[in-house]
């Protein structure tokens, strides 16, 4: 028929896509607001502690004392400073949501490479032990490896990646699978190229965006995990700072300073609230696929 | 008057980047019990005309301007209530994707009684022996227990079959056919054009058929618009059109098809060179030009007007008729 | 829809098969030797191969394996090390607490989420969709076990109109239960909502913007009316994602019964933990992954079934 010879219109580019993103994503006050916090997180857990103080440092003048300005944020039952413990556990906080995802990434990409390029048996194979790590609740998980190896934040940021594993190897699959098909990777396999430089240059830097995404949204969880974990003791071990276990310590001594349950779960929301906003702008902005 | 007039109908898209002007200035007019074809590559805001007509835009993040008369009564000024009155009612739309456009989660005969008792006030076992009747009427085989098949179960022809019945249910003035046929293989496509022009012929229909394939327009249409870049640049009855295109355009289209490079004795199809211009600017000047092997200085100083060039055929060219070169068809 | 169901099966017989193996290699790699910790530090080695012999222990895995699945068929999961009580007694007491917290808590989620989220879809950009969607974020955002003490401290220690922790069985007092049920069922219930809230939100988006909603606008259907054609299609994804929040939900259930001090199946999980209490935890961990599979299996049953493409055909999707 007469399309054989027509040209279609092309979309227009004006600016570079770079630019172009980049007002996109300004252009959303949600996820500038998400940008912002996640940004004040991060300095928390980088600078805070050096300028903090030591957050083991124990006043025995003031115990469970309200902010002042001595002590920022007030103290804790054995007279520690609040702000100090706040300040180091946003690193615990930060060091087990980034370092459980970067493991779940490094880990899981390859594997869904794999999955979504060479298919067939290897695939079906890769899903099936993917349903069976789905099987077990984060949490379940987590126990099992807090009675195996007992607890740590070395062995929650293990549980944490495990339990990250199954979506990363999914979206990458999915993102291989379509990407396959795709006349520019059709034709470099035609042209013979290893299937290692096409996962690797070909499908891997086309999946970034939905990986992006899926890490934004994965860290904050991991932020959640180790707080949970550590609160129910399963995780980071007193006496190191934790916004987990600061609210175990909370819990008893919610009437006479229900501000010691206030600023770290404060902190928790506001953390994880930045990931999830900034997580959604990068989805809108990157990822219009999923919607 | 006209059965539907379409004049100076402007659609603006508002989008992250900037405005889009999808269509630019159009008009034009269908008469009762007419097919009328609306043809252009795409992009050139064919199918947007076509959806502003019922208004079936977003209804966010688009401006229409201009008149849509139905019987004399402008439907851009309607509130949305009175809209949902006429659209199944005086107004049908066939949709290009049949795979997509039903509902797959009801039943075919489920989704044909909707509308009849939306708009026809028919109690459940009256619409649903009208549903036969309407599938019986586009052809469709074994109408009554087909009436319990879910959309998935039927093929690609088939479904846009039970588009156009939900389509002619209520008997319209007007059906909006766009690109019914595009979607479906070569060997379907000419059975669904033959029940539109049949349609057409036992109740009356006057259809407004969107396409960007000139063999599909050959087939059926009464009457052709070309379009480009958000414009009609040409006008004429069918064979008019197709005996003398005027536009260097709507030549450059007749010379696309297979059958006319078969007729020229060479295995290559002609292309037009170039692309379609950005829908980003409305320059005074004809956007044609940057493609058009005719072009003046004239035609990017000012932008040719739509003029009668002979009875019924209109054309927006400084240049226009057969190309006096050589090729004897 | 039959092949469909069989496959289906197959494959949730073999992530359950798998799934055990995981949890019998992990108990093997548990520290310490089973046998030791039975007869005691002094034990002579008689009485060791003795017990290795009585257990099975000297068996090849495989065998040890075949063996430990035909005990747990049986609801063998050994005996708790600090009660002496059997693991399946403690598992029948504590398993009907836990699932009416989550009974209660997936009703709370359905009721404000789902209507929440359809509100929000089709007021998308106004008022309400703003307010639902940042309430959506905040739920999301903000950990269980904060909004549990902060429940405690604002209706407890300040009000005094809930008791702070403590449980009633529903049988002895059944309003006693619900009233100390209240906090631990809103709180779990609040994560859950909000997740809900935010993918049924993004599945009626979705669905409004498919083509049969064109198709039904066109035939002068009112809005009401469109939405109503989405949102069939809509509550498959709903489904789905009640699924995947299962997890979800038994790791909030954990957290939450350790703040309210509830004696159910989640804080059985975390005191075995603690108390190095092997063969509760094998029996827990056992348990959940087969509640899982089976209620994702039934999950997926019930998706096909409100999906006719595969009702009818079977079809791969």
């Amino acid at each position: 028929m007469s399309q054989v010879g027509l040209a279609t219109a092309a979309p227009v580019v004006r600016v570079s896509q770079g630019r172009r993103l980049r007002r996109r994503f300004l252009r959303r006050p949600m996820a500038v607001i998400g940008l912002v916090l996640v940004a004040a997180f991060v300095l928390l857990a980088l600078v805070g502690p050096l300028v903090s103080g030591d957050p083991l440092a124990q006043d025995f003048g003031a115990r469970l004392a309200p902010p002042s300005a001595h002590h920022l944020l007030g103290t804790d039952d054995l007279g520690r400073d609040v702000f100090a413990r706040i300040a180091h556990g946003a690193r615990v906080s930060l060091l087990a949501g980034v370092a459980s995802t970067a493991l779940a990434v490094v880990v899981g990409v390859p594997i869904g490479l794999g999955a979504g390029y060479f298919r067939g048996w290897l695939d079906s194979a890769i899903m099936r032990l993917n349903d069976v790590l789905l099987a077990f609740p984060f949490l379940i998980f987590a126990v099992g490896l807090a009675a195996i190896l007992g607890a740590s934040l070395r062995n929650v940021v293990l549980a944490l990646a495990i339990a990250q594993l199954p979506s990363v190897i999914r979206i990458t699959r999915g993102e291989a699978l379509v990407l396959r098909d795709q006349d520019f990777v059709s034709g470099a396999v035609a042209d013979g190229a290893r299937p290692i430089t096409i996962m690797f240059r070909y499908l891997l830097p086309n999946s970034l965006n939905a990986l992006i995404v899926q890490a934004t949204v994965a860290i904050p969880g991991a932020i959640i995990g180790e707080a949970a974990l550590s609160f129910l003791g399963l995780g980071v071990q007193p006496p190191t700072p934790s916004w987990g276990v600061m609210l175990t310590t909370a819990q008893q001594f919610l009437a006479q300073a229900p501000q010691l349950a206030i600023f770290p779960g404060l902190m928790i929301a506001l953390a994880t609230l930045g990931f999830n906003l900034l997580g959604d702008g990068l989805r809108d902005v990157l990822d219009p696929r999923s919607h | 008057m006209s059965l539907l007039e379409v004049e100076d109908l402007r659609v603006t898209f508002t989008t992250e980047d900037g405005p889009v002007l999808a269509v630019k200035r159009m008009s034009f007019a269908l008469e009762s019990g007419e097919i009328l074809a609306l043809v252009g590559e795409s992009g050139c805001g064919k199918s947007v005309t076509a959806m502003s007509i019922p208004r079936l835009l977003p209804t966010s993040g688009v401006e229409i301007e201009g008149a849509v008369r139905l019987g004399g009564r402008d439907l851009t000024a309607l509130a949305e209530r009175d809209l949902e009155a006429l659209r199944g009612k005086e107004i049908s739309v066939v949709f290009q994707e049949p795979m997509t456009s039903l509902n797959p989660a009801y039943t075919v005969g489920r989704q044909i009684v909707e509308v009849l008792r939306r708009h026809e006030r028919l109690n459940s076992r009256k619409a649903l022996d009208r549903a036969v009747e309407l599938l019986e009427l586009v052809g469709i085989p074994d109408a009554r227990r087909r009436c319990d098949s879910y959309p998935h179960q039927l093929s690609g022809g088939m479904r846009q079959r039970v588009m156009i019945a939900i389509g002619v249910a209520c008997n319209p003035k007007v059906l909006i056919a766009d690109e019914p046929t595009t979607a479906l293989d070569v060997t379907i496509q000419a059975g669904v054009l033959e029940v539109i022009a049949n349609l057409r012929d036992t109740l009356g229909t006057a259809v407004v058929l969107i396409t960007h394939d000139l063999g599909v327009v050959a087939k059926v249409a009464d009457r052709v618009v070309v379009m480009y870049a958000g414009r009609s640049v040409e006008e004429a009855p069918v064979d008019s059109l197709f005996a003398a295109p005027q536009h260097p355009y709507t030549m450059g289209l007749i010379d696309a098809l297979p059958s006319s490079a078969l007729l020229r004795g060479t295995r290559r199809l002609e292309e037009i060179p170039g692309m379609v211009p950005p829908p980003t600017s409305d320059p005074d000047e004809c956007e044609f030009a940057a493609r058009c092997p005719r072009a003046s200085a004239r035609c990017t100083s000012a932008r040719p007007a739509l003029k009668v060039s002979e009875a019924e055929h209109r054309v927006a060219c400084y240049h226009p008729g057969r190309k006096e070169v050589g090729r004897v068809s | 829809m039959g092949q469909f169901v069989v496959r289906r099966v197959l494959s949730s017989v073999v992530v359950l098969v798998l799934g055990s193996i995981v949890v019998f290699l992990g108990i093997r790699a548990l520290p310490g030797d089973p046998a030791l910790a039975l007869a005691g530090e002094s034990a002579d080695p008689a009485v060791l191969a003795a017990i290795r012999r009585q257990y099975g222990l000297d068996q090849p895995w495989p065998i040890q394996y075949i063996h430990y699945v035909a005990q747990a068929l049986q609801g063998n999961f050994g005996i708790s090390t600090v009660d002496q009580i059997p693991v399946s007694q403690i598992l029948a007491e504590r398993i009907p607490v836990t699932l009416e917290i989550a009974f209660l808590a997936i009703l709370v989620g359905i009721l404000i989420g789902v209507p929440a989220g359809v509100i929000s879809a089709v007021r998308q950009g106004k008022l309400a969709d703003y307010v639902a969607t940042g309430l959506g974020l905040v739920g999301l955002s903000v950990p269980h076990f904060w909004l549990g003490l902060l429940g405690i401290w604002i209706f407890a220690v300040h009000l005094r109109v809930l008791p702070a922790s403590g449980f009633v069985g529903l049988a002895e007092d059944p309003v006693e239960n619900l009233r100390r049920m209240v906090m631990p069922v809103l709180v779990l219930g609040t994560g859950l909502s909000a997740v809900l809230m935010r993918q049924s939100r993004s599945a009626l988006l979705s669905q409004l913007s498919e083509d049969y909603v064109r198709t039904a606008r066109a035939k002068g259907l009112p809005h009401r009316a469109q939405v109503r054609h989405a949102l069939r299609n809509s509550l498959t994804t709903v489904t789905t994602v009640l699924g995947l929040q299962l997890g979800g939900l038994i790791s909030g259930a954990v957290v939450t019964e350790q703040i309210f001090v509830i004696p159910g199946f989640g804080k059985l999980t975390v005191d075995a933990v603690l108390q190095r209490n092997y063969p509760v935890i094998e029996g827990v961990v056992l348990v959940t992954v087969s509640g899982y599979v089976v209620i994702n299996l039934l999950v997926d049953l019930t998706y096909a079934w409100l999906n006719p493409r595969l009702r009818l055909t079977g079809g791969d999707s």
